[in-house]
């Protein structure tokens, strides 16, 4: 039973969706302050090769490495985030460039890489790593076994994670203050709100799990540095934001969708199965289901019951209304 | 003391100049401080970078090779950029450009056909490849209002299986099947000969090749700026970049403008992988650590966006970036890890989108917060 396709795959998915899962509720916080960050792709890979550089260099007893190494990713997707911060926030450069520009300097061919290349970090095995810590007996319970208990502890933290952004959005002052600040900034501002402020911290706050994110895939799902490891997972975290119409529930949702999807290429690989007539497809598939679940959400009906963030992508100057 | 910020109502010439001259002197000095922090010495790294894009023996023509892909994705992303359509999928355009107009030399070239027609075939294959995969994400936008960032970027993916598909994991029509070689490793099938693009031969510095795909890239350049400025549709596009709203009443027909652009930027990008396939590699690359690892239609946003989606400027640009992104390839060892003129090249955009701030606003610091000072600024400036 535990050996089904399904079960597999969802377990994997599970597995796999979590770095999209981190990523995207970063990008979520975000956005609901109305900055618009396509540097998730950037600052996922950076906080990828400085945890991984972390796990290597530090030492210690293994879970105090594993803290540190998770520290020392979020500190570096932050300090990206930083960057587009400044740029958006204070000196009011065009959003979407910005955030290209960032996944452009940090990215495959940009400072991750030089970073994994100068601290000599490629092809090397991670030397400690995440993994199913849960007692043997719950793990080989059947469906659930494998789903829920055979994950690392970082699939929890995730779990953890979407519960507390939920509440902080619906239940705290600072949270409903970031979604006014994300839907009428001058509003905001009026009530003695910080805008400024807001957009700041949670920029750098999506920096931060975007970081994790990454780490999550160097130190989890396949624990070495390979230059662009991440294969277009920020942008899909991007897209996961929308298709969960900004709520951290169904980011979750979408996320083990996307991971389901990653997972199935290689498993049906494993079994010999072919999807189609080529393995194009499978490797294609969560690539152009991503595509077809945007074109869904965006048109009709979808776009009009919950949107975005109406200040999102607008810079906010006091005097210039 | 109060530092703020206000927009400039009137923009001084000498800004122009000051303010991308400062942008790169900044992004010098801040990419310093990285190299620095990172073990490197600054200067000599700099120079060495200088003397490898364009000083020694043969720089150039290196050169030019990379300058040459940059200046076809520059212009396919300012093409785009400009009219406020954020084509990022210039990458994957570029393959099927490469895809199409190599199967068009590949199939006209065994014909024995003419070398100008083959060559013909090969440009306006790259064009419809472009245009095809170009084309998605823009009917993805203009009908379904999907965001064009996110699906022009997917398929960069996707054109980057297809292409490894070809020559890695099927026996296509592209791919070497025949002699020794086959068997040992894939690879694509040679062009023809009527099917290799002539080239310009200066002699200067051991020799500089100039291929034709550069020319065509100074076409494209042309092409562009006439369209955007000295035809009626290029004045609806700039209407729509500048306010959608103002566009829609003036009854300028959007879904079509909206098609027109991407078709516009896919085709140059395609023709830039045609360039890739007739000028440099004649075969068809599918290798996921050739053609696919370089990056070219990402660059080229950095291209556009430095080249504030100038089409001449881009070219001008391209050559720039591609002399840094030649000297890095030469030199890359342990010395000089890859990534790092990446990494420079993003923080030249970055100081380059501060500057702009500077551009459109100035800085003005007061030494009390005193209101009126504030309001009575900008009203001075109006009078003069």
């Amino acid at each position: 039973m535990n050996n089904a396709l399904v079960v597999v795959v969802i377990a994997s998915g599970v597995a796999y969706g979590t770095p999209l899962l981190f990523a995207a509720l970063g990008e979520l916080l975000t956005e609901r302050s109305g900055v618009l960050n396509l540097g998730v792709e950037g600052m996922m890979l950076v906080g990828a090769v400085m945890g991984f550089w972390g796990v290597e260099r530090v030492h210690g007893n293994t879970a105090a490495i594993l803290v540190a190494a998770l520290v020392i990713a979020a500190l570096a997707g932050a300090a990206m985030a930083a960057i587009h911060a400044f740029l958006v926030i204070t000196l009011r450069a065009n959003q979407i460039v910005s955030g290209l520009a960032l996944t452009l300097f940090a990215g495959a061919v940009g400072l991750s890489s030089y970073l994994g290349n100068n601290l000599n970090l490629s092809d090397l095995p991670a030397k400690h790593s995440f993994g199913a810590f849960l007692p043997q007996s719950l793990q080989n319970m059947t469906i659930v076994g494998p789903i829920v208990f055979s994950q690392n502890i970082l699939v929890y933290l995730s779990w953890a994670l979407v519960v507390a952004i939920g509440l902080y959005l619906t239940r705290t002052r600072p949270g409903l203050n970031l979604r006014a600040v994300g839907e009428s900034p001058a509003a905001a501002d009026t009530m003695g709100i910080n805008v400024t402020a807001y957009r700041y911290a949670h920029t750098i706050a999506g920096g931060a799990l975007a970081g994790l994110g990454g780490a999550t895939i160097t130190l989890a799902i396949t624990p070495q540095w390979v230059s662009g490891i991440t294969e277009g997972s920020g942008w899909i975290a991007i897209a996961l934001v929308i298709f969960a119409f900004w709520r951290p529930d169904l980011c979750l949702v979408g996320a083990y969708f996307f991971g389901s999807l990653q997972a199935l290429a290689p498993e049906l690989q494993a079994r010999n199965i072919s999807l189609g007539p080529t393995v194009l497809w499978t490797s294609a598939l969560p690539y152009l289901m991503t595509v077809f679940v945007l074109v869904v959400v965006s048109s009709g009906t979808a776009r009009r019951r919950l949107g975005a963030p109406s200040a999102l992508g607008v810079a906010y100057v006091r005097e210039e209304l | 003391m109060r530092i703020s910020i206000e927009q400039r109502l009137v923009r001084p010439r000498w800004l122009a100049l000051v303010v991308p001259v400062g942008s790169v002197v900044v992004a010098f000095l801040i990419a310093a401080v990285v190299l620095v922090a990172t073990g490197h010495n600054p200067l000599s790294t700099y120079k060495q970078l200088f003397q490898a894009g364009f000083i020694q023996q043969g720089s150039l023509d290196q050169t030019l090779t990379v300058a040459t892909p940059l200046a076809f994705t520059g212009l396919a992303a300012a093409a785009a950029f400009r009219m406020k359509l954020y084509n990022i999928g210039a990458e994957g355009q570029m393959y099927m450009g490469a895809i199409v107009g190599s199967g068009a030399g590949l199939f006209f070239g065994g014909g024995g056909g003419p070398s100008v027609f083959v060559i013909g075939a090969m440009v306006i294959g790259g064009c419809v490849g472009g245009i095809g995969w170009a084309l998605v994400p823009g009917i993805l936008r203009a009908f379904f209002k999907t965001n064009e960032i996110l699906t022009s970027l997917l398929l960069n993916y996707v054109a980057g299986f297809i292409l490894t598909y070809l020559i890695f994991e099927s026996e296509s029509f592209w791919r070497q099947t025949k002699g020794f070689n086959a068997t040992v490793f894939p690879t694509g099938k040679s062009l023809p000969s009527s099917a290799i693009w002539p080239s310009l031969q200066l002699h200067v510095q051991g020799g500089i090749t100039v291929p034709l795909g550069a020319f065509l890239a100074l076409a494209a350049a042309f092409v562009l700026w006439a369209l955007y400025k000295r035809t009626r549709f290029g004045f609806e596009l700039q209407v729509m970049g500048d306010s959608e709203r103002a566009a829609r009443y003036a009854g300028v027909r959007m879904r079509r403008k909206i098609l027109a652009v991407m078709a516009v930027s896919g085709a140059i990008a395609g023709i830039g992988g045609a360039s890739q396939v007739g000028d440099f590699s004649h075969s068809l690359d599918g290798d996921p650590n050739g053609l696919q690892k370089v990056g070219y239609g990402y660059t080229g946003i950095i291209v556009a966006a430095l080249g504030r989606y100038n089409p001449f400027a881009v070219v001008l640009i391209a050559f720039l970036l591609g002399g840094l992104e030649n000297a890095g390839n030469t030199l890359q060892g342990p010395d000089f890890p890859a990534g790092l003129v990446g990494a420079v090249q993003g923080i030249i955009l970055f100081s380059a989108l501060g500057g702009e701030l500077l551009a459109r606003h100035r800085i003005r610091i007061t030494r009390n917060s005193r209101p009126t000072t504030a309001i009575a600024a900008p009203a001075k400036e109006v009078a003069a």
